[in-house]
């Protein structure tokens, strides 16, 4: 289909979202990531049976602390579509960067900054 | 297992907001298996912290360590060196694990990380329920396996009370009542005559209400 997406968008591949820890997706908070997103298989649908499910606990996990530090618990996020969906994957990333282009940058980066100031 | 619940990110970052150089302790053993204070947890919340302090502007250190143990002399020995480069050490080990690295490094600040709950076992992951309160004096071969003094809310040790219904206790309807577990046990063993035989009254002073408690052998004591 040859569909183009959101270039600021840094995909890391996964034998299975299942593989996601939420230690993951902590560090690449804490290294300065504006917004992460989760892109597993439909529920119901996962080879390994349960890894887009404990995926998405996870995620809420991420979710939680990252809005009781003050980051933003909005910047992570758990999609579910089928890898035979190349338009829904494109209205993901668009959807999630302009989301995260609403909220802004990564408060630490911003905090950073005006330190650095 | 001892089971421990984290404590609200919140409550951690009141205790140790006033310190520079922090460092968080794991611990291996139990509080891994609920976890609560294994080497993951420990990892997730340095993360979580470092973002909360770089988010305040504060310039922070905060250092990780997972202990195979906080409970035993040989494994606290393994951070003597490292200890006094910190202001404080936020330890996710049970209580016991807190006081006892309280006790061996006096002048650093230990603060706990963790709620330490009770004695319990893993139903499943994420459900962990008490099964063992340390009364001292076990009575588990009379009542069919099944502990009356941790499980039943009244600790009755010639139960079912009046509250008993439909197996359930009257504090939680989910909650199971302990004397018609061991009912339904004893009946499985065939040992339902054992039933109709009263429990004397339990010697509670070698529980906790007869004062910090101590197991000493002298034929392994070195």
């Amino acid at each position: 289909m040859r569909l183009s997406y959101p270039t600021n968008i840094r995909i890391i591949c996964l034998p299975c979202t299942g593989k996601v820890d939420l230690i993951h997706i902590m560090r690449a908070f804490e290294k300065g990531a504006d917004g992460v997103y989760v892109a597993g298989c439909v529920e119901g649908t996962c080879q390994f049976n349960t890894g887009n499910i404990r995926a998405r606990k996870r995620v809420e996990q991420a979710q939680k602390i990252l809005e009781k530090i003050g980051i933003g618990g909005e910047r992570v996020q758990m999609y579910n579509l089928s890898s035979s969906e190349a338009p829904r994957f494109v209205q993901i990333a668009e959807e999630m960067t302009e989301k995260i282009m609403a909220l802004g940058p990564n408060p630490i980066k911003i905090a950073g900054k005006k330190k650095a100031a | 297992m001892i089971v421990a619940k984290q404590k609200e990110i919140e409550e951690i970052i009141e205790e140790i907001k006033d310190y520079n150089k922090i460092l968080i302790a794991g611990c291996n053993e139990c509080v891994t298996v609920c976890e609560a204070g294994g080497k993951k947890e420990v990892a997730v919340l340095a993360s979580a912290l470092r973002m909360y302090f770089m988010n305040q502007g504060k310039d922070v250190k905060i250092d990780e360590v997972t202990l195979e143990r906080q409970c035993d002399h040989e494994y606290l020995e393994e951070i003597r060196k490292m200890i006094d480069q910190y202001d404080v050490v936020l330890s996710l080990a049970c209580g016991v694990g807190v006081q006892f690295l309280a006790e061996k490094y006096i002048s650093t600040p230990i603060v706990p990380g963790v709620d330490t709950c009770f004695m319990g076992v893993t139903e499943e992951r994420g459900v962990w329920s008490e099964r063992c309160q340390a009364c001292g004096q076990c009575i588990l071969a009379r009542t069919a396996g099944i502990c009356p003094v941790s499980r039943c809310a009244k600790r009755l040790l010639n139960g079912p009370c009046g509250g008993s219904t439909k197996g359930k206790c009257e504090i939680d309807k989910e909650l199971d009542c302990a004397w018609q577990l061991i009912i339904d046990r004893l009946k499985e063993l065939g040992r339902l005559d054992d039933y109709e035989q009263l429990t004397p009254i339990k010697d509670w002073s070698t529980e906790r209400a007869g004062g910090p408690r101590k197991v000493v052998r002298e034929d392994v004591r070195q």
